[in-house]
């Protein structure tokens, strides 16, 4: 069962089956698979149930909105008012939210199903999803290896069928990287255009909210919901929204796409480049003319990201004191002991990692050698950026460096971890949109294959990515074990 | 830059976190191969540029100050460890 998510939306609105039904479905395939992959941290079938009944007297009222009855996954970040929302942390084990993200809202407006919360690093830090409190996730496509993260459960539920469509976010990457390694297709928006309200903040400069589906004509309907101005979020960007679905068919004759030469150089496996080149190959053939362009100061990303993103995080993070919700530590001696002792019981080691990082270097000091001088090279990563969108359309590379790796394989070595990062970082501090979507395998692993657009430029990166899916189907294969 | 078990230790009392004794080493170890790479950025000179806070170097969106938010706190008390009479309760502060 690898149904589209305009497939289910056409056979709910013909009646070929109802959202009960289809929802039935994917909550019984959920029950024989997430034991094996791990992907929720909480099924909500009651929920789920009761929604698809509502969605079916709708459809029966000739009610119909953008979603109405399509099951969905939700990473466990988003606020759902009366559902536990974890974040894959101890810390907020116990936290049930008050009140619905933005997203989450927008959802339920639009007559979505929720099937569960997904599984992810602890608070959306890492790339392997190893770091959530609830275990690892398995890669639907070889269940001992990493499924990418930190939205690992959100990239792995498509991949197994488990879901037609999910949520995650993107502080670095970490919606396009496990799109990647669990060859599916995921869309990280330009910072602003969906709102952050009652997502649980990490680094609020960088996070951004975006879906994942099986093809990018899905995540355009996903992504038509969850963008749009919020008042509630100060950096909401106050942009209009196109029709998403409207151009996917416009043909890409002329379209200018760069190809900077960083992101092919040493570092890249030359067997997932000869992959990117047999797509860029076919790119061609639909009439994309390729340029190569360079980004000078992309090595930098990597360096000024972990400053920027865990100084962020200490300051976001300092809110979680064991006073007002969340874990408490057993019989505090003082209010000193009460902080300290509940984030150290509550919060995992690269948590605490990057919370002692980011303290660090916002410290009396250090603030303008680390803090500082990073925000300087930021503003020239996005300058590279403005400077070859003035020359193409849009930007072309590898996702990730390599395919997914085994579990375990980078657990004690921090650095190298944050190097799986080092092509999707850099759109982060810049703000631009990018997409990833499948491309082929290499070692029976997916590829996947990244575009970056100018802001406020979904439409093309959907676009573009979408007419490659008509001539290609490496994003219709599912895992064996999972079809 | 190598950090020390006494650097180490004043990073996580700034950070309100508790580490254990027989941790200390090896967060210190891991945060001095993270401040190496972070290290990197001091080899590109940057004087001059302005620093870019927003990606979209968006400025603080103000409204008309007005009441827009009501008062939940019982439910949002219920989410609380320790509560009494609508107030936090945490461990004496003032002896």
């Amino acid at each position: 069962m690898a149904r589209s998510i305009t497939e289910i939306r056409d056979g709910l609105t013909q009646g070929k089956y109802s959202s009960v039904e289809i929802t039935q479905d994917y909550l019984d395939r959920i029950e024989q698979h997430n034991p094996a992959l791990n992907c929720f941290i909480s099924v909500t079938p009651e929920i789920a149930l009761q929604q698809a009944g509502e969605a079916d007297r709708a459809i029966a009222d000739g009610n119909i909105q953008a979603l109405t009855g399509v099951p969905l996954a939700h990473k466990d970040l988003f606020c759902t008012d009366g559902v536990r929302t974890s974040c894959g942390s101890r810390i907020l084990d116990n936290f049930v939210a008050p009140y619905d993200a933005t997203v989450i809202e927008n959802f339920k407006k639009a007559g979505a199903v929720m099937l569960g919360k997904t599984n992810m690093d602890e608070f959306a830090m890492g790339s392997s999803n190893e770091n959530s409190y609830y275990g690892n996730v398995a890669n639907p496509w070889d269940l001992n290896r990493v499924p990418g993260g930190s939205s690992g459960g959100s990239a792995a539920v498509i991949a197994a069928g488990l879901a037609p469509g999910s949520t995650g976010t993107d502080t670095g990457g970490s919606i396009r990287q496990p799109a990647a390694l669990c060859g599916v297709t995921g869309i990280k928006p330009t910072y602003g255009r969906v709102s952050r309200y009652g997502m649980v903040a990490f680094a609020s400069s960088l996070d951004q909210a975006g879906p994942f589906a099986q093809s990018a004509e899905d995540c355009a309907l996903l992504l038509q919901t969850m963008a749009g101005f919020d008042r509630r979020d100060s950096t909401s960007a106050e942009e209009s929204v196109p029709d998403f679905s409207a151009d996917l068919n416009h043909p890409i004759e002329g379209l200018k796409i760069g190809l900077p030469k960083e992101y092919f150089g040493d570092g890249l496996d030359s067997q997932l480049a000869a992959t990117i080149e047999a797509a860029i190959t076919e790119l061609r053939k639909l009439g994309a003319e390729f340029c190569d362009i360079s980004l000078p100061n992309a090595n930098l990303s990597i360096p000024v990201y972990y400053v920027i993103a865990m100084a962020e995080c200490s300051s976001n993070l300092s809110r979680f004191d064991g006073v007002r919700f969340g874990h408490r530590c057993d019989n505090p001696r003082d209010l000193e002991d009460l902080y300290k002792r509940s984030r150290g019981e509550g919060f995992g080691d690269e948590v605490k990692r990057r919370i002692m990082i980011g303290t660090y270097a916002l410290s009396a000091g250090y603030y303008d050698a680390y803090y500082l001088k990073a925000q300087q090279l930021r503003r020239m990563i996005k300058d590279d950026y403005q400077k070859a969108f003035t020359e193409v359309d849009l930007i072309l590379g590898p996702t990730t460096p390599e395919v997914a790796f085994a579990i375990g394989a980078k657990t004690d070595d921090p650095v190298s971890m944050y190097l799986q990062d080092i092509y999707t970082i850099s759109l982060n501090l810049a703000g631009l949109p990018g997409i990833s979507l499948p491309v082929g395998f290499v070692d029976s692993m997916p590829v996947g294959m990244q575009l970056i657009g100018n802001y406020f430029d979904e439409a093309r990166l959907l676009n573009t990515a979408h007419c490659y899916q008509q001539v290609s189907d490496w994003h219709l294969q599912r895992p064996q074990a999972f079809a | 830059m190598a950090l020390k078990p006494g650097d180490l230790r004043n990073i996580a009392h700034l950070a309100r976190l508790h580490i254990e004794d027989d941790s200390i080493d090896r967060y210190a170890d891991d945060l001095s191969s993270i401040l190496e790479l972070v290290d990197q950025m001091n080899r590109v000179d940057s004087s001059g540029v302005k620093p870019l806070a927003n990606p979209l170097d968006a400025t603080q969106r103000l409204r008309d100050d007005e009441v827009t938010e009501i008062d939940e706190r019982e439910k949002f008390q219920q989410l609380a460890p320790d509560v009494e009479q609508g107030l936090y309760r945490v461990p004496r502060v003032i002896e």
